[in-house]
């Protein structure tokens, strides 16, 4: 887009060009330099004292296992989300107005409410005390979210398979809910794989909120360290990396599977409250 | 139900800190998502690549471990020691938002066609013309509907400010429910606070729908 906007340029822009680039490049150092020393100064730095837990097998012991807790609640909820979505995605696409309705509502409700107060709501009513704990508060105010984000990618991904499928379903005789799971989910999954993909990516940032009713995970992982180190920085830091690590392989996951099994087709674009894929929500 | 309706006034006051939240972080976005998206189609190799790195860290970090950097991070540096938590919440609100909205916007560029640009080069329109007459104008339209997801979720997302000092609706859930006696009344609160939310969002995407039905681009 850019070369139709502009002629290719001549020496004198190269040359203001390659000063911009001077100048940006300054700025950026510069702005990073002040960061260091500003840490420097408040003594951040400090190895022994703020960095070195972070080597320390013990604690590197709690970081994996909290990485490990976030991961498997993830994973977790986004299959058990798998299954709440293809209920009421192919629910909302009903010929009954009475199984149609209910699953709207539903999946809008949970599309529109904050996962947060979804979460603290479990908890304190049914996780707290002799309920299931935080853990699966955590899993079940996920599953509800993204299984109504899911659902309304599964009703897309049935609706993008190319009409002729399914009239080439009925006229060799088969029902409607045969039509739905033999001809068109298989091929809607294909389409749907890298949305779901980056519904991960919400998901795996999602888990970071069980930090609020002290589920296990990453964010615990960073209470602890900073309780017992003071270290809140250089905790968040690392912690922060962490999550953006995990995140950009799955991301590149989704890539790489959009462009080995979807193809050229363009990815599945879901009119959400709250956004769907790439990690809109929270 | 007593306890509930005995407090509205703090259910509304409440809601009035997330209206705050919402507002004001949702423009200071917009501001520093427009200057992400130009750094991010500018020439210059060096400027584009702090686009592209600012985006791809706030994209992938959870809301909540921003929240934690200014909050509990930036104080230890001596940084916004001082500043009330309204304000923290709103500059990490904005620094996590902006990263969408510049995505947002770029999609919108991208999808004004080429020939758009071609036409207006070839009747001799300059760069600047092109792109404040011919595409800018359209991409700002094509832009809306992403950009209102964008702002619908940072609706839900100011509840994440509920753990960090700010007692906004999802926090006077938590508060209110103390006093809430039975499970019966819990769901009627949670109901309440959800249809304050309910309330927002749709507001929001009502009025996206009926700008984007003025502005619908012919093509």
């Amino acid at each position: 887009m850019n070369n139709v906007l502009f002629d290719a340029p001549g020496p004198k822009a190269r040359l203001r060009q390659r000063i911009y680039t001077v100048i940006g490049a300054l700025v950026i150092v510069g702005f990073l330099a002040w960061l260091v020393l500003r840490m420097q100064d408040y003594g951040q730095l400090d190895y022994e004292q703020y960095w070195e837990v972070f080597v320390t097998p013990t604690y590197v012991d709690i970081i994996v296992q909290g990485l490990r807790d976030t991961l498997l609640m993830a994973v977790s909820s986004i299959i058990a989300a798998l299954a709440v979505g293809v209920v009421f995605g192919v629910g909302k696409l009903s010929e009954h107005a009475w199984i149609r309705w209910p699953c709207w509502a539903v999946v809008e409700f949970f599309r529109a409410i904050p996962v947060l107060l979804l979460m603290l709501f479990i908890y304190f009513t049914y996780g707290i005390g002799d309920g299931f704990g935080s853990y699966w508060s955590v899993v079940i105010a996920l599953t509800l979210y993204n299984g109504a984000v899911l659902a309304e990618v599964f009703r897309a991904g049935l609706l993008a398979v190319p009409n002729g499928q399914s009239e080439a379903g009925y006229a060799i005789g088969l029902g409607k809910t045969q039509v739905t799971m033999i001809v068109l989910l298989p091929q809607a999954v294909k389409i749907m794989l890298p949305a779901i993909i980056s519904q991960m990516v919400v998901a795996l940032k999602d888990t970071s909120l069980g930090y609020v009713i002290t589920a296990p995970g990453l964010t615990d992982a960073y209470r602890l360290i900073k309780i017992e180190f003071t270290n809140q920085l250089p905790a968040a830091i690392v912690i922060g990396a962490i999550y953006i690590v995990v995140n950009l392989i799955l991301t590149w996951i989704a890539t790489m599977v959009q462009k080995r099994i979807v193809g050229e087709k363009k990815q599945l674009e879901v009119p959400a409250v709250g956004g769907p894929g790439s990690g809109t929500a929270v | 139900m007593d306890v509930i309706w005995d407090s509205r006034d703090v259910i509304l006051k409440s809601f009035w800190l997330t209206v705050q939240l919402l507002v004001i972080s949702g423009v200071a976005s917009m501001v520093v998502g427009t200057f992400l998206v130009t750094a991010r189609v500018s020439p210059i190799p060096v400027v584009r690549g702090v686009g592209v790195t600012y985006v791809s860290i706030f994209r992938n970090i959870p809301l909540l471990m921003v929240f934690v950097l200014v909050v509990e991070g930036a104080p230890r540096i001596g940084l916004m020691a001082d500043v009330p938590f309204l304000l923290k919440g709103c500059i990490a609100l904005t620094i996590y938002t902006s990263a969408f909205v510049c995505e947002a916007l770029r999609a919108g560029v991208n999808s004004v066609s080429l020939g758009q640009a071609e036409a207006a080069r070839s009747i001799g329109l300059t760069f600047r013309q092109s792109m404040g007459q011919v595409i800018l104008p359209q991409a700002t339209r094509a832009a809306l509907p992403p950009l209102t997801s964008v702002f619908i979720a940072l609706a839900k997302n100011t509840s994440v400010a509920a753990g960090f000092g700010l007692v906004e609706a999802t926090a006077r859930f938590k508060s209110v429910k103390k006093f809430v006696p039975g499970e019966a009344d819990t769901l009627v609160l949670f109901a309440v606070i959800a249809l304050g939310y309910i309330i927002i969002v749709e507001v929001m995407s009502f009025g996206s729908n009926r700008l984007e039905r003025r502005w619908r681009l012919a093509r």
